[in-house]
């Protein structure tokens, strides 16, 4: 972040090093998140996983839009309904469950262009109220709409079990844990690879100062639009996925604000900006979530809301750039 | 006809109070540049000390206005002191998600501390109070939440205005480094900024549980018709917040009589609307 005028120094800028600590980090978290289920074998904590996994693929979502290009939305809950309504209704017909993500992401993909499109003349916090509006109206609008099931909402015929149908046994979650698993490689190698390359450097240039990037030719406005097709694509996903482990999609399980702000607040409390955060963000939050609601009497419900709320501010205050980037810190400093 | 007028009416009523909370949010935007996602949290809570003040000491909602208020001043002045100012020259990521964590830590509290059950004053002094005017029906609670925002929001809009110190606001909002160099403290300036948001949430808050229920989501609405009057009304314009907010209360009382279950999405939709048109909102320079 800091600006210097001196050009970086050879000390600074090693020569094409490994980086030993990514690939160690990637293989520590992947062996943990394998491992999960087996040595956790309540199905109280396996929900926990599943959950954590599938808001950690709806916060990568979010990431491209929020984290790399800084477009800030607090209205994503749009295209995780759009996953949860359109997967029910295509398994409804009879399509399989996994076959419906891509068009349905897809379909997510496309509102998200239509919504980018006035509200990318905005910026900061004008864009942020804008996205919030728009989620909101949604919400506002899907109770009185009758063919998605209005206010009753809209449940997932019952299927045999199986992976084609995304349909295991409830007894034991290890089988949607493990779907879920692959659905979040999937899908953050799919992110990785998205800003990888030259989108990734445009996206963070926009974030930076979008002015600046605007004068030395990046076309501003097209790649915040490539962003927020992927962000709402990866976003819907996610719906898709978590309408099948929940069975059951209603305007308020899915168009919440509450839900749009988690799915930005997960990734924030992570680490916006970084492929580590979704994945840190969800795990924590959910499992604290779940934890407090679960094992503390009724009025112990709320310190959830305490700690989440205590979490968020302490992220702010501390370091914007989320527990990950603290935890590098502190692995440099332990370098050291 | 008879209808629409008492729509209108009751629109036009609850506007005033939107207005009211809409010019709170407004002048800690133009002032600080950062918008507090929790605003409508604070009137939950300001609901909650009146509440407290009726249970406890048996004080009616108008007399317990200005304690709701001082408190819901104290309150701002913690918060901005405590986590806003750390903040303040942060990345606008962080100045943004700061407040949504305030947000949900001070429902997590209000519910904690009172359970989600939700309350209600019993028999305050307006609440008996009916006069019919044409045909059209008003309260004593609607008259007298409407005319003390409208009081207030006056008197917020003058103290900006018209004095020294509102000026000195308004100078640190456009420009800070400039201010300072006047000999102005901009510092104790944002701190002002913040309370005069507290007590404007604190008199809206004591005003509407007069004939609100109160729960730890009481606040919700009110806060996002505050952002909608604000972002309407042009960011950091206090006129422009009161106007909107006035145009927001009659237009979900009008659509409210014809399809009620669009009443928020009209209100969105003139927001969305104007946002396509006029980027900044009706009264906004930028």
């Amino acid at each position: 972040m800091t600006a210097t005028l001196a050009p970086p120094t050879a000390q600074e800028v090693p020569a094409k090093r490994v980086p030993w600590g990514r690939y160690a980090g990637i293989a520590v978290v992947a062996a943990l998140l394998l491992a999960y289920p087996l040595v956790v074998t309540t199905s109280f904590l396996q929900t926990i996983g599943v959950m954590a996994l599938t808001m950690a693929i709806a916060s990568t979502g979010w990431n491209i839009l929020g984290g790399y290009a800084g477009q800030i939305s607090f209205g994503h809950a749009v295209f995780f309904g759009t996953g949860m309504y359109g997967t029910t209704l295509l398994v409804s017909d009879g399509w399989s469950p996994w076959l419906t993500m891509v068009p349905i992401a897809l379909l997510a993909a496309a509102f998200g262009v239509l919504i980018g499109l006035p509200t990318f003349r905005l910026r900061g916090h004008y864009f942020s109220i804008a996205t919030l509006a728009i989620g909101m109206m949604v919400m506002s609008i899907l109770p009185n709409i009758q063919w998605l099931g209005a206010t009753d909402g809209l449940s997932v015929p019952f299927l045999d079990e199986g992976f084609w149908n995304l349909t295991f046994s409830l007894r034991d979650k290890t089988e949607y844990y493990y779907t879920a698993l692959g659905l979040f490689a999937v899908t953050t190698v799919a992110a990785w690879l998205f800003l990888r390359g030259r989108i990734g450097s445009y996206l963070e240039a926009i974030r930076d100062d979008d002015i600046a990037a605007s004068a030395v030719g990046v076309p501003v406005r097209r790649y915040k639009l490539y962003a927020v097709a992927m962000s709402a694509g990866l976003t819907s996903i996610a719906g898709s996925y978590h309408v099948m482990f929940v069975t059951f999609v209603d305007p308020s399980s899915s168009s919440d604000l509450s839900l749009s702000t988690a799915i930005a607040l997960i990734a924030v409390v992570g680490g916006a900006g970084s492929m580590w955060g979704p994945i840190l963000g969800a795990w924590l939050v959910i499992a604290l979530q779940e934890y407090t609601r679960t094992y503390l009497s009724a009025t112990g419900r709320t310190i959830d809301l305490m700690m989440f709320g205590a979490l968020i501010i302490l992220v702010a205050v501390v370091d914007p750039r989320g527990l990950v980037n603290l935890i590098k810190r502190g692995y440099r400093r332990v370098r050291r | 006809m008879q209808d629409l007028l008492q729509a209108l009416t009751n629109g036009a009523f609850l506007g005033a109070v939107f207005a009211l909370a809409a010019v709170g949010l407004t002048l800690v935007f133009g002032v600080t540049n950062m918008l507090n996602f929790a605003h409508g949290d604070f009137i939950m809570v300001a609901m909650y000390a009146g509440f407290v003040c009726w249970s406890l000491a048996g004080l009616d909602p108008l007399v317990a206005i200005p304690i709701a208020a001082i408190t819901l001043a104290l309150v701002a002045i913690l918060v901005y002191a405590g986590i806003i100012r750390p903040v303040l020259g942060s990345t606008q990521l962080a100045q943004m998600v700061v407040t949504f964590g305030l947000l949900t830590f001070l429902r997590g509290v209000i519910q904690f501390a009172f359970t989600a059950t939700p309350r209600r004053i019993e028999d305050p002094i307006v609440g008996s109070i009916r006069v019919v005017v044409g045909g059209v029906a008003v309260t004593g609670a609607q008259l007298v939440s409407a005319a003390g925002a409208l009081v207030a929001t006056g008197a917020l809009a003058w103290f900006v205005h018209r004095t020294e110190t509102g000026r000195a606001l308004q100078a640190v909002g456009e420009d800070a480094a400039g201010a300072s160099l006047m000999g102005i403290n901009s510092g104790r300036m944002y701190g002002l900024a913040w309370a005069l948001a507290g007590v404007s949430t604190g008199v809206a808050g004591a005003l509407l549980i007069n004939n609100f229920g109160i729960d730890p989501l009481a606040g919700a609405s009110f806060g996002i018709m505050s952002f909608i009057a604000v972002a309407l009304g042009g960011f950091g314009s206090v006129f422009g917040a009161a106007l909107a907010g006035l145009l927001l209360g009659v237009v979900q009382g009008v659509v409210g009589l014809y399809l009620s279950g669009y009443t928020l999405t009209a209100a969105l939709g003139i927001y969305l609307l104007v946002l396509v048109v006029r980027p900044q909102g009706l009264r906004g320079s930028r």
